[in-house]
């Protein structure tokens, strides 16, 4: 009709553009939240649930599954290697990452620029490419399988993160605050101790529980450096094709679970540490 | 006992001279201000001074102790920082006990000396507070008192005003003037305000890229600046310079008018706006721009083709594209050197 006013097809294209909008949020988020669902329900329904369907919306919180999970033959073993491996991760990754996002954000000394780059470079070799060299002088320094071996593989893995993370959070506690503290008689050592470090600690555990995480979900390393200790991740992927279905959904629950609560908890600081990488 | 002795102090950075060579004494009890722009070196110079800034050469002595080598805490100074530096993390009570607590005083005697200073400061009601609770002319007072309550031989300031609003400032200004002169501490104050220089200083060293110009009382600052930069940045409107060239053994003229100057080859005239009366004789100038602020009338001139300003009784009527004839106080006037820039006496 001639009298339609000229406004509809632009509200039409908007309307549209909304839409599609909408859509594609939507499908980011099924795309995340199906397989967490998936995984949820499956590990906490009856083992007879999990091969049948169609599936319920909500889990029949039959803790059988996971019952049988943690009775199958090494399992808590693993998982324990998984613990042990993680926390050493977290120390190892902390103990070294945190004074040198210090030493970044507070001092200038020749080759600052590069050093930081080089802290990233580290996650550019792809991990298989040094597995072999590594497997083979853990062999010769006898740090094959065993829990330390590859907490130290995963704290190189977790490093650039643990460094990047406290510079962005010592570059934002002002500089002025420690000296404030030297002049009112600290030395170096307890202006940190006293005025930095309290201000820091929130954000360091962030950059602690994100070094756990990291090393919690690792399975490459994990599958090729230890035999007898097994981490979790190692031990399911090994038993992958021998273990029924229900304990396949009860380990990647158990697997996922810490990741999915520890990264929620510390959101906050894993941002702050893009807004720093992305300047 | 805390006077303070600054031999021959410089400090690089890189390529950029911050400091040359700053010679300079500060007698016990004396309130000194660093007056100067952004970048002349005067944050630098307090700094090395609080030992937060390693000088590249020189000595730094306070209170008869060669200090260059101390670290801060070993230096018997407390400094007030421009944004505060209040730890967020402590209640202010807990800010202004830090210092004591790391001195390990005695907890009797450091709540006594807390609670002290922080009612000079009028803070007492504010002890339970975190920094994050208060204004910031209320973490200024916390920042002042903390230094305070060490009972320091110096204190030093940088620009410790400078983020308050105008309003504060003035009065945190007289308040700090009263509370600074009783504790009987050498002041080192670092300002760019040349009115807080001037109410608050015992004396001004007026710095500029990197060197003092001149350090002297506020009034003889003013009245006498010792170079052309001092005339040129103190004095609201500043001082005026016109040309002057040479009319016979010790007379100059200035834009068609003879006076009375030094010997020499060349000099500069310069009179502040304040020293120059309308007359029958003097300076003619064409007036531009009239400015009524009250008391005065600002009037900006042209005399021979360059600009001249005036402070002139506001009750004279004056307008614009009018030509009027001003006179110099005579013994108001003032003459520099065009090469060296300094004064001539």
């Amino acid at each position: 009709m001639s009298d339609t006013p000229p406004i509809a097809p632009q509200l039409e294209a908007r309307r549209a553009g909304r839409f599609l909008f909408h859509a594609g949020v939507a499908l980011l988020v099924l795309w995340v939240l199906v397989p967490i669902w998936f995984l949820f329900v499956n590990a906490l329904s009856a083992p007879s649930e999990v091969t049948g369907f169609p599936k319920r919306l909500w889990p029949s919180f039959d803790l059988a599954s996971v019952q049988f999970f943690l009775q199958f033959q090494g399992v808590t073993q693993a998982l324990w290697n998984s613990v042990k491996v993680a926390v050493l991760t977290m120390i190892l990754s902390i103990g070294m990452g945190a004074p040198a996002g210090y030493a970044l954000s507070r001092f200038d000394f020749p080759g600052k620029e590069f050093f930081r780059v080089l802290v990233i470079m580290t996650r550019a070799f792809p991990l298989p490419l040094l597995a072999l060299p590594l497997a083979v002088m853990f062999i010769r320094t006898g740090l094959d399988d065993t829990v330390l071996g590859l907490a130290l593989v995963h704290a190189m893995l977790a490093l650039p993160f643990a460094v990047l993370i406290t510079f962005s959070l010592f570059s934002g506690i002002p500089v002025e605050l420690e000296e404030a503290a030297w002049t009112l008689g600290c030395n170096r050592l307890q202006a940190f101790i006293k005025v930095v470090l309290p201000l820091a600690l929130p954000g360091i555990m962030a950059s602690a529980v994100f070094a756990f995480v990291i090393s919690w979900n690792e399975v490459f390393a994990a599958a090729v450096l230890t035999i007898e200790n097994r981490t979790l991740t190692a031990f399911l992927l090994q038993s992958l094709n021998v273990s029924p279905l229900p304990l396949k959904f009860a380990g990647g629950a158990a697997l996922v679970m810490p990741a999915l609560i520890f990264i929620f908890a510390v959101r906050k600081y894993l941002f702050a540490m893009w807004g720093i990488a992305n300047r | 006992m805390a006077e303070i002795v600054i031999k021959g102090v410089a400090k690089s950075f890189g390529a950029f001279t911050a400091l040359h060579s700053v010679d300079l004494t500060i007698a016990d009890q004396e309130f000194m201000v660093l007056l100067g722009a952004s970048g002349c070196g005067k944050t630098t110079l307090l700094r090395i001074i609080a030992g937060l800034e390693t000088p590249s050469q020189g000595e730094v002595w306070i209170g008869g102790r060669r200090v260059d080598h101390l670290p801060p805490r070993a230096r018997g100074i407390s400094m007030v920082f421009q944004n505060y530096a209040v730890f967020p993390h402590l209640t202010v009570f807990e800010n202004i006990a830090f210092g004591l607590r790391m001195a390990k005083v005695a907890s009797s005697e450091v709540d006594r000396r807390v609670r002290r200073t922080a009612e000079l400061m009028h803070i007492e009601q504010l002890l339970k507070r975190y920094s994050g609770e208060l204004s910031g002319g209320q973490r200024q007072r916390v920042a002042v008192a903390r230094a305070l309550a060490m009972e320091p031989d110096v204190i030093l300031m940088d620009e410790p005003l400078s983020n308050l609003d105008a309003l504060l400032r003035l009065e945190m200004r007289a308040e700090l003037k009263g509370v600074l002169a009783e504790s009987k501490t050498t002041t080192i104050y670092v300002t760019h305000d040349q009115v807080e220089a001037m109410s608050l200083a015992d004396r001004i060293s007026v710095m500029n890229g990197g060197y003092i110009v001149q350090a002297d009382r506020p009034t003889e600052v003013y009245r006498n600046p010792a170079a052309r930069f001092v005339g040129s940045f103190i004095g609201n409107p500043p001082m005026n310079f016109l040309p002057a060239k040479p009319d016979g053994a010790g007379r100059w003229q200035v834009a068609g008018q003879s006076f009375a100057g030094p010997q020499g080859a060349a000099a500069e005239f310069a009179i502040r706006p304040e020293d120059l009366h309308p007359s029958d004789t003097g300076l003619s100038a064409e007036v531009r721009v009239v400015e009524p602020l009250g008391p005065h009338t600002l009037v900006t001139a042209q005399v021979a083709g360059q600009p001249l300003r005036a402070v002139l009784d506001s009750d004279r009527h004056i307008t614009p594209g009018q030509v009027i004839t001003l006179a110099p106080v005579p013994d108001r006037i003032r003459w520099f050197d065009p090469e060296t820039q300094k004064a001539i006496a």
